[in-house]
């Protein structure tokens, strides 16, 4: 099967600065996949070569095969980009924006869609509304519906929800939820990783332009976060069979890793043994920001 | 062709919304130059021998406006959507380079083309002219809009604030527009300041306009065209070559 985006050895300098440093990546179609990365570590450089809005030092990126310098015509229509910064065209209203984005795509008679994308979005009762009276978050809808007016089987959404209020947040990913459901392939970057979680079955980290981890969430969550136990003991001292356990300690205070539930019972075991009180208990499933954290530390 | 079209017809609707500073107000600039310099010069001037100076004045005003306003639509239009990023919503969808200068360009003269018939039609009601060969006239209001939409579609691309911008046009196009003979028949003109005069281009688009009202001009009409549609190509050619390479746009 053709990869909806295929990433080879791209680079990316500005001058002195490499933003890319070599990437290499592979999004299958019909994924739901999260571009994970901090301040500057180039997920929106990556985004902009796919979309043909910067070029690549060196590598290439293809859209369902097409090749974003070469075949530049079908790969941008395969792909709906919703970018990072809040732009929009002062001119215009709300319906006038997402006709001539429907028309630049070679699209007459899109009202039907238009109509259908507004609605989803919740824009139609802002439909004749000029862009500059919308508020960020309304404006930021009309980017997402501006993405969708050719429907391209490849959404790309770059930090969809900075800025956006809980409500909103929860419609768009829902809207974003469905479109994968309907066949879409989706790639998304945010910040915050709850989100990426519950949303993504894949993600790759970027770090300083270098891609330091890619792998399903689920295999991320068990490889590198296992479960957090979090204990306050009666005396000041672990028994030594649970020394190898320890990640940290603050006083009477322990931090155990375990790999899994089933550990659970031999920890207990070996407190009870050596005669410890529990007095305070926490046990936390694995959750991606940790693992983000220990990912981003290691390639420190 | 659909993608073209909204772009061409965006760009219209553009400049349309704003009419009162886009189409009115080079009108009015335009009678207000009528208004002085014919008041100053009508008695004292007489052009090629026959015409009166208000008449010879008036096909240069309209020329005059034509290009300044074909230059303003295009660079300005362009330099707002790059400043305020919306510029990426005509770099996303796969328009062809060659489609998206069409669309600016062709806008470009509309806009160009719009305000000179404004300005003919405001000073017909002041001066008597005649259109000796109205096809010439067309053939160079038409060229000169298309290298001028063309040259602000360079400059919008090349400046990344609109004062580099402002700078373009006070030390570029204004200079050539005012020492082109907008306001004088360069045979008046000292011999340096002449041959001067023939390494500018816009002198010849507005002399080959002129000869399509009075059937008289300081240059044939003939070599003033080959001088204009060798310009175009020019400028054609390297604008199409920017934008291909996505120099400034694409980075
Ligand atoms: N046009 C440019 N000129 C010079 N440097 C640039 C340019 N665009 C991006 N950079 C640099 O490239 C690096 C990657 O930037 P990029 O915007 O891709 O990061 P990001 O991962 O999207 O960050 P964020 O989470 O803040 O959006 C940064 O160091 C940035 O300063
Ligand atoms: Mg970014």
């Amino acid at each position: 099967m053709v990869p909806a985006i295929e990433v080879q050895n791209v680079e990316k300098r500005y001058g002195a600065l490499r933003a890319l440093a070599g990437v290499s990546l592979s999004i299958e179609p019909g994924e739901m996949f999260g571009l994970l990365g901090p301040n500057g570590a180039g997920k929106t450089t990556l985004i902009s070569i796919a979309a043909g809005l910067t070029r690549a030092s060196a590598g290439g990126v293809r859209v369902m095969g097409a090749d974003v310098v070469g075949e530049y015509r079908r790969a941008r229509r395969m792909l709906g980009v919703v970018p990072q910064e809040l732009v929009f065209d002062p001119f215009f209203t709300v319906r006038e924006t997402l006709r001539f984005q429907s028309g630049y795509f070679g699209l007459r008679d899109n009202g039907d869609w238009i109509d259908e994308v507004m609605h989803h979005l919740d824009l139609t009762s802002k439909a004749d509304a000029n862009m500059r009276t919308l508020s960020g978050g309304m404006k930021r809808r009309v980017l997402v519906a501006q993405a969708l007016v050719h429907k391209p089987p490849v959404i790309v959404l770059d930090e969809p929800t900075a800025g956006v209020d809980v409500e909103l947040r929860q419609a768009l990913w829902n809207f974003v939820r469905r479109l994968n459901r309907d066949g879409h392939t989706i790639v998304l970057t945010t910040h915050y990783l709850e989100e990426a979680e519950l949303l993504c079955t894949r993600i790759g980290m970027l770090k300083a332009g270098r891609l330091v981890a890619l792998d399903s969430t689920r295999n991320l969550l068990e490889t590198f976060s296992g479960l957090q136990l979090k204990l306050r003991l009666s005396r000041e001292s672990l028994p030594p069979a649970l020394e190898p356990r320890l990640v940290s300690r603050q006083g009477d205070r322990f931090n155990l890793r375990l790999d899994d539930y089933t550990e659970l019972e031999q920890v207990l075991v070996g407190l009870r043994e050596a005669g410890e009180a529990i007095l305070e208990f926490d046990l936390q499933p694995p959750d991606l920001e940790e693992v983000f954290v220990r990912i981003m530390n290691r390639h420190a | 062709m659909t993608g073209f079209l909204t772009l061409f017809y965006k760009e219209l609707l553009r400049f349309w919304k704003v009419a009162f500073q886009t189409i009115a107000a080079p009108v009015l600039t335009a009678m207000l130059y009528l208004l002085i310099f014919a008041q100053v010069l009508e008695d004292h001037v007489l052009v090629y021998g026959t015409v009166r100076y208000t008449a010879f004045l008036v096909p240069g005003l309209v020329m005059m406006s034509v290009l300044q306003n074909a230059f303003a639509n295009s660079s300005s239009s362009l330099i707002q959507s790059k400043i305020t990023g919306n510029i990426i919503f005509m770099l996303l969808p796969p328009i062809s380079y060659i489609q998206f200068f069409g669309a600016y360009v062709l806008a470009s003269m509309a806009r160009a083309l719009v305000v000179g018939l404004g300005v003919l039609a405001a000073t017909a009601w002041f001066v008597e002219l005649s259109i000796a060969a109205p096809l010439w006239a067309i053939a160079f209001a038409l060229l000169g809009s298309a290298i001028l939409g063309s040259l602000g579609l360079i400059a919008g691309i090349w400046a990344d604030k609109f004062d580099q911008l402002a700078a373009f046009q006070n030390f570029v196009i204004m200079p050539l527009t005012f020492l082109s003979g907008v306001f004088y028949s360069i045979h008046s003109l000292p011999d340096f300041w002449q041959d001067l005069s023939g390494y500018n281009p816009i002198f010849y688009m507005i002399d080959g306009f002129r000869y399509g009202f009075f059937g008289v001009s300081d240059v044939p009409p003939a070599t003033s065209f080959a001088v204009v549609a060798g310009c175009f190509a020019i400028l054609a050619a390297a604008t199409l070559w920017l934008l291909r390479g996505g120099y400034k746009l694409r980075y």
